[in-house]
């Protein structure tokens, strides 16, 4: 008799995230739907907006490039057993930092471009590193901390921005940064047609990459994973549990100061005060949908990217209102959120499969021998 | 002869493992049929199809000759099967009376009174000794045992699955539970008993299928086969019940303990003065009721909870507030008690659970960076040499093994990382003879290779097989130190409960 064994089909994090993507955008669609517009106008527009020509691809690689560096920050923290949703205030001192290197700070542009890189990094990993303590030290947690760095730096630049690094008009937003001092470079300001795509962006790809490396082949990484998954069982193989929460936290602000830095001096190129950066929440979601993989965040910041710099054109061609894809990211953070059903579900329907393919396999062998004993 | 159930042929495949494969059970209307096998033989699995929690993917149930096809447990009640749970499934703040008709309430109206004397009525007639109305959280883990059974009874079950029923009872219950089952097979019942423990299946069983990996070994009737006989069955090979051991070849001292106070998590002082000292080429083993200070004590030398005063001594180092990883490199091997919590990361996989303690250093990394291939090859080699049993390999992951293999890895990674000290607590508790057997033999060869060994244990066989020396612990006092084979277990049990043995004392 004849064996064929069938392939094992697994559902990945992938398959997760596309299941939670798509019906995501089915909501939106239903969404749109009920408020008389045609969904597929709507979504046409939505995703023209973010990728119709040469320009526009360039501001929503920008838009993914913040996104990305949060998602990391987020990401990183989450691998550690940490939720860091300072990642807002983060990126404040990081671009703050970063802001007054590029008014004050004169220096041949490589060299400056890297004093700049470190400021904010540096920044962001100060703001970090305080929850950290507080959370190794005297057990706060760092929700907790984190929000309150967040505010802290939030009132902190309302008064800095004003009294240091005002602008010759408005009293609400920092003077800004020449061109010359910013990430923004002419070629890639050419290449994609003036749009506000600048350097932050191979920032950020470097930065995953330096991630990825850091968790999968050092042994830095393998102490953040141990401790995230089981600190109990860390302590007792001798890893400084305590020690590795800084550490986390640490490069986790310092990736959100980095996300600040592309944000305040790459995208826009000042600072405004009263405004609590939302890219810092957003990229829980893109942590989320990225299952906290670094290249996972990778493409969901690009993906969160297109719909974010596509809703004003949308709006601005239909009657949907840009809220639906805000709308839409929440959809598919609640299903990436109830990822382990989509697992299930997947898990399931191949079993099913698996099992069919196996039924008609053995049938197929039966009848080839019941005809053969009639042939007899 | 009648059978109430046939599983005739079944198999089961999950990824990577074939956990039952080609297996028939046959139980008789009225008779107790143990169903013996190692961790991971398979013998859930198979009760997990037969009640409608995993659907074969071959091969045929009847119940009274009948062809069924069991969806759900559901489908496994209306047949009537029951399963009492290794793990209880009641409402804590819910009474007796109405966790057994939950799911079963009948018409909107409750009607716990008729409910009541119905299982006041079945409780009497199997000497269950319940009263219904009790609160689930005021009666003891052996009470809840029997609301379960009454679950079952009351849903007119007339075959009872128990899995492990006795992994969570004091001796006195397992007695119990035994007459219990008596009780109804007497009433006509038929009862299946899940379990590793051979001298259960001798006390109560009437007949036992044997099964090895996922591989129907055979029936045998219990009566007439010895104990040793199933065992080798069960595992494969002959076993040994008693540890076979030179005598020890003692050398220097390798762990020294002085006038050593560790406070509890009461805050309060767990271990008193305590002085001890293990030498090279000998076991120790702690005696002690569990809560009697060992917990601290373990803590204390290994790192994981401060010392009050006192000091400890490692092979002429002084690590009495040494960092955790400083220990292990002066050579400080720990099995802990606690496999789950301590022992492993669940979620990582079998090679970075073997590296966890050595990953720092090379050859394990270099500047920082792992290197994979030695962590694989490392990882294979500790697999193989102490038979862990995975799925998928190196890279499956911990939590994925059964029980008794998580505990090998465990015994592996710290026996190859050769110690001069290796604590092992409880290091048997929950496994299967096979798994203790090579446990307690890896232990032995630890010794023999002139390093010292500290046991803990609440189970006075597995002390006195162990150990050379016996130190007998109570309210975190050292009550006396003596030679395993100068005592007995009467004299150690009356200094677990404190009493000092003048003559013992060396």
């Amino acid at each position: 008799m004849k064996k064929v064994r069938t392939r094992e089909l697994k559902s990945n994090a992938f398959l997760v995230a596309i299941s939670a993507v798509l019906l995501g955008l089915i909501a939106g669609a239903i969404l749109m739907a009920s408020i008389g517009s045609n969904p597929f106008t709507g979504f046409w527009y939505l995703f023209r907006g973010g990728l119709m020509n040469i320009e526009r691809v360039g501001n929503t690689l920008a838009t993914s490039t913040t996104l990305m560096l949060v998602g990391l920050s987020v990401a990183f923290a989450f691998k550690t057993g940490l939720f860091n949703i300072g990642a807002s205030g983060q990126m404040l001192v990081g671009g703050l930092c970063a802001t007054l290197v590029a008014h004050h700070v004169i220096l041949p542009r490589p060299l400056y471009l890297v004093v700049l890189i470190l400021s904010a990094l540096l920044g962001g990993a100060l703001w970090g590193i305080i929850p950290g303590f507080l959370k190794a030290k005297f057990n706060v947690h760092e929700v907790v901390a984190t929000i309150m760095m967040n505010w802290i730096a939030y009132w902190s630049i309302y008064y800095f921005v004003p009294a240091y690094l005002k602008g010759p008009s408005l009293e609400t937003e920092s003077a800004s940064i020449a061109i010359s001092q910013s990430l923004r470079a002419p070629w890639l300001t050419n290449l994609f047609k003036g749009s506000y795509m600048n350097l932050g962006f191979f920032v950020a790809i470097i930065s995953v990459l330096v991630i990825k490396f850091i968790l999968d082949k050092t042994t830095l990484g393998f102490e953040l994973k141990a401790v995230g998954s089981n600190r109990f069982c860390a302590e007792y193989a001798g890893i400084k549990v305590n020690r590795n929460v800084v550490i986390s936290m640490m490069i986790a602000g310092g990736l959100a100061g980095l996300a600040g830095l592309s944000f305040y001096t790459g995208y826009s190129r000042n600072m405004q005060i009263g405004v609590m950066p939302s890219q810092g929440f957003d990229g829980i979601a893109v942590a989320l949908l990225g299952a906290s993989n670094p290249l996972g965040v990778l493409f969901s910041s690009l993906f969160f990217g297109i719909l974010q710099s596509g809703k004003g054109f949308m709006n601005a061609m239909t009657n949907v209102p840009p809220e639906i894809a805000d709308t839409i990211i929440a959809v598919i953070i609640y299903f990436t959120a109830t990822s382990v059903l989509f697992k299930r579900l997947w898990d399931g329907l191949f079993k099913r499969i698996t099992q069919k393919r196996e039924r008609e396999l053995e049938e197929e062998t039966q009848a080839e021998k019941s005809v053969e004993k009639e042939v007899k | 002869m009648s059978h109430v159930i046939e599983m005739l042929n079944i198999r089961k495949e999950f990824p990577g493992i074939v956990a039952n494969d080609d297996i028939t059970l046959q139980v008789e209307q009225g008779e107790i049929h143990a169903i013996l096998g190692e961790n991971g033989a398979g013998k859930s699995t198979l009760m997990s199809i037969l009640f409608g929690l995993y659907h074969a993917d071959r091969g045929q149930i009847l119940i009274r000759g009948k062809e069924v096809h069991i969806n759900s447990p559901n489908d496994a009640n209306d047949l009537g099967i029951g399963m009492v749970h290794q793990h209880f499934q009641l409402v804590h703040n819910f009474t007796v009376t109405e966790n057994i008709i939950l799911g079963k309430e009948g018409s909107f109206f409750l009607d716990r009174k008729s409910a009541s004397r119905k299982i006041k009525a079945l409780s009497e007639k199997y000497g269950l000794n319940i009263d219904p109305d009790m609160m689930i959280e005021n009666i003891t883990v052996g009470m809840q045992q029997r609301v379960e059974i009454l679950k079952m009874l009351y849903r007119d079950a007339e075959i009872l699955i128990f899995d492990e029923p006795t992994a969570v009872l004091t001796p006195q219950e397992i007695d119990d539970l035994m007459g219990i089952m008596r009780n109804l097979v007497a009433e006509g019942k038929s009862v299946i008993l899940i379990t590793h423990k051979l001298n259960e299946i001798k006390a109560v069983a009437d007949r036992c299928t044997i099964i090895r990996r996922g591989k129907f070994i055979g029936v045998v009737d219990v009566k007439t086969t010895s104990q040793a006989k199933m065992a080798s069955m069960m595992v494969g090979r002959p076993v040994n019940f008693k540890v076979d051991k030179k005598p020890a070849q003692v050398g220097r001292v390798i762990l020294d303990i002085h006038d050593l106070q560790v406070m509890n998590n009461k805050k309060m002082l767990g271990v008193k003065d305590f002085n001890l000292s293990v030498k090279a080429g000998e076991i120790v083993g702690i005696a002690g009721v569990d809560g009697n200070g060992q917990t601290e004590l373990i803590e204390a030398i290994t790192g994981l909870r401060p010392v009050e005063s006192g000091t400890i001594i490692l092979d002429g180092n002084d690590i009495t507030n040494s960092p955790i990883r400083k220990r292990n490199e002066v050579g400080v091997g720990h099995i802990p008690e606690d496999r789950q919590k301590h022992g492993l990361v669940m979620g990582a996989s079998l090679s970075d659970n073997v590296a966890i303690k050595e990953f720092y250093h090379a050859p394990f990394s270099k500047h920082g960076i792992l290197n994979a291939t030695y962590l694989e090859d490392y990882a294979e080699k500790v697999t193989t040499q102490f038979d862990v049993r995975s799925g998928e390999g190196i890279s499956s992951q911990a939590g994925k093994l059964s029980g008794g293999n998580q505990q090998k890895l465990i015994v592996g990674r710290e026996v190859v990382a050769d110690p001069e000290l290796l604590i092992a607590v409880q290091p048997t508790r929950g496994l299967d003879v096979g798994a203790i057997e090579y446990i307690h033999s890896q232990l032995v060869a630890h010794r023999d290779k002139g390093h010292a060994v500290l046991l803990v244990s609440f189970e006075l066989d597995e002390i006195f097989n162990l150990s050379d020396r016996i130190a007998v612990m109570n309210s975190g006092e050292l009550i006396d130190i003596v030679k395993t084979n100068e005592t007995d277990e009467q004299a150690v049990g009356l200094m677990m409960a404190g009493v000092k043995h003048k003559e013992g004392a060396q």
